[in-house]
């Protein structure tokens, strides 16, 4: 074993203060900057001035996987191009088929809904993201993407990719964020099954691959295989988006609630490039206006507790009244919209 | 050896063992990735009491903070515990045969997996999985091969 031997020649003790003083002078220090994390909001700034520090390590901890993605793209051959160009082109024909028919549908929906004029797009504006890290904790599921504050990335912004919502915005520093995945144990999300129609809660279980509803009661209508999407309440993810399909249900007549296990729509584990959207609140799928909310808070408090009296939950979305546990109490008054 | 020098080499090491720490790893090798970064620190202060210490594990423990998305000072708080207990013991550690150390390891290992589990059970952040301290026995197992790799760096002047 090398090197014993470094400090012979200096006085064993007596320089500097002891161990223990040390120890209890940064202990306080720690929990200083514990306390002030978790309470106080002026932190949010040392939070991000250690991010915008994090960021080239981060850059560099994914540079291998960035190289090779790039070595592989510059030597993939003319074949290899034409075919996935012959593939892409044939994905845009099928959605721009679907859009046709979309737009029919927005139409007629402003119709039923006696408006003159369509609807606002849901989306104002969205940007693609590419993944930089990923959390490397088990059971913390967790993205580090490329862009920050400067790209005009917020808190709380909801991360989707083309087949399913992936998780929120927890943390912005400059150039990167960190986004809470919806299999995060510490996320919740509100959602609806589109089947029956019932909102509930999905809470992360900390596998890629597995969404808890442990909020149903035991005898409510649902069964393996039924769409999940979001309900739009909460104030974070705008209403029907796909979250997930039910993979699971098993009651036990003893229990009150029934055990339902979902898989994640959006491809959690798997998703290179991801989507940030800005949605437009003036569109009737919009949340009511997001509070400053901070982390998801797993199990959210039963909507009595909200300040109540003020302007109730907004009739803003599809109506937002109904069972009990279902989102997070919408504090502030929502848009009412006609 | 002069102290400026070994402390580049304590910070080049430590910097490596956080982009080891950090790097994404597919399927189930997180769970049994050693904290190298723990072991790094425990390491350099064990060894070389006078230039690492305290201050490296705070330092070195807010880093792990920023890229793991905990609390602030949650892991500052563990590895400035772990320093504390090499520098209270490190003369006692240095004398045992390396596989003896390695048991002191895992003591140390347990003592900050403690703290964080204690953490974050309190703010509420409580991920009780055990798979949590499969890591303490991992990084047991593995010190002799942190003592051999840094103490080539340790050795070589």
């Amino acid at each position: 074993m090398a090197g014993f031997g470094t400090s012979v020649g200096r006085p064993i003790y007596g320089r500097g203060p002891s161990p223990g003083l040390r120890f209890t002078v940064y202990a306080l220090l720690s929990l200083t900057v514990m306390y002030l994390d978790q309470r106080a909001r002026w932190s949010q700034r040392l939070h991000y001035g250690l991010e915008a520090a994090a960021y080239p390590v981060q850059v560099a901890v994914n540079s291998p996987a960035a190289a090779l993605h790039w070595l592989t793209d510059s030597f993939s051959t003319r074949n290899m191009l034409r075919a996935q160009n012959l593939q892409l082109h044939r994905q845009v024909q099928a959605l721009q088929l679907a859009l046709l028919r979309q737009q029919a549908l927005e139409r007629e929906n402003a119709q039923l809904r006696e408006l003159r004029v369509a609807l606002p797009a849901l989306v104002k504006k969205w940007q693609v993201a590419e993944v930089i890290g990923v959390e490397a904790v088990p059971l913390r599921q967790r993205l580090i993407i490329n862009k920050g504050a400067h790209d005009g990335v917020h808190i709380n912004q909801p991360v989707v990719d083309g087949s399913g919502v992936l998780g929120q915005v927890a943390h912005v520093g400059p150039w990167s964020s960190e986004v809470i995945l919806i299999t995060d144990p510490e996320h919740a999300i509100p959602v609806q099954i589109t089947r029956s129609g019932l909102r509930t809660i999905a809470v992360g279980s900390g596998n890629a691959d597995e969404l808890l509803l442990t909020y149903l009661a035991v005898n409510s209508d649902v069964k393996s295989g039924d769409l999940l999407v979001s309900s739009g309440l909460g104030g974070v993810f705008p209403a029907g988006y796909p979250v997930g399909r039910i993979t699971g249900v098993r009651r036990e007549p003893s229990q009150l609630v029934a055990q339902v296990q979902a898989e994640p729509a959006g491809r959690i584990d798997r998703a290179r490039e991801v989507m940030l959207i800005d949605f437009d609140s003036a569109s009737p799928a919009a949340p009511p206006a997001a509070q400053a909310l901070t982390e998801a808070s797993p199990p959210p408090p039963p909507p009595v507790a909200s300040t109540g009296n003020s302007v109730d939950a907004s009739g803003g979305g599809s109506s937002s009244a109904g069972s009990g546990a279902a989102g997070r109490p919408a504090k502030k008054k929502g848009r009412a919209k006609p | 050896m002069s102290d400026r020098e070994n402390l580049l080499v304590i910070l080049l090491t430590s910097l490596a063992a956080l982009v080891l720490n950090i790097l994404p790893l597919p399927g189930w090798l997180p769970v049994i990735r050693p904290a190298f970064l723990v072991l790094t620190v425990l390491y350099w202060s064990t060894m070389t009491p006078f230039v690492a210490g305290a201050a490296l594990g705070f330092i070195a423990g807010l880093f792990l903070d920023v890229f793991q998305g905990t609390l602030l000072g949650e892991h500052a708080l563990a590895l400035s515990f772990v320093t504390y207990l090499a520098l209270r013991f490190n003369l006692l550690m240095r004398a045992k045969p390396i596989f003896e150390q390695s048991l002191y390891v895992l003591v140390a290992l347990v003592a900050y997996e403690t703290f964080l589990w204690v953490i974050d059970g309190w703010t509420g952040r409580s991920l009780s999985s055990p798979l949590r301290w499969v890591h303490t026995l991992v990084g047991a197992l593995v010190w002799p091969v942190v003592v051999g790799v840094l103490g080539r760096f340790h050795a070589a002047r």
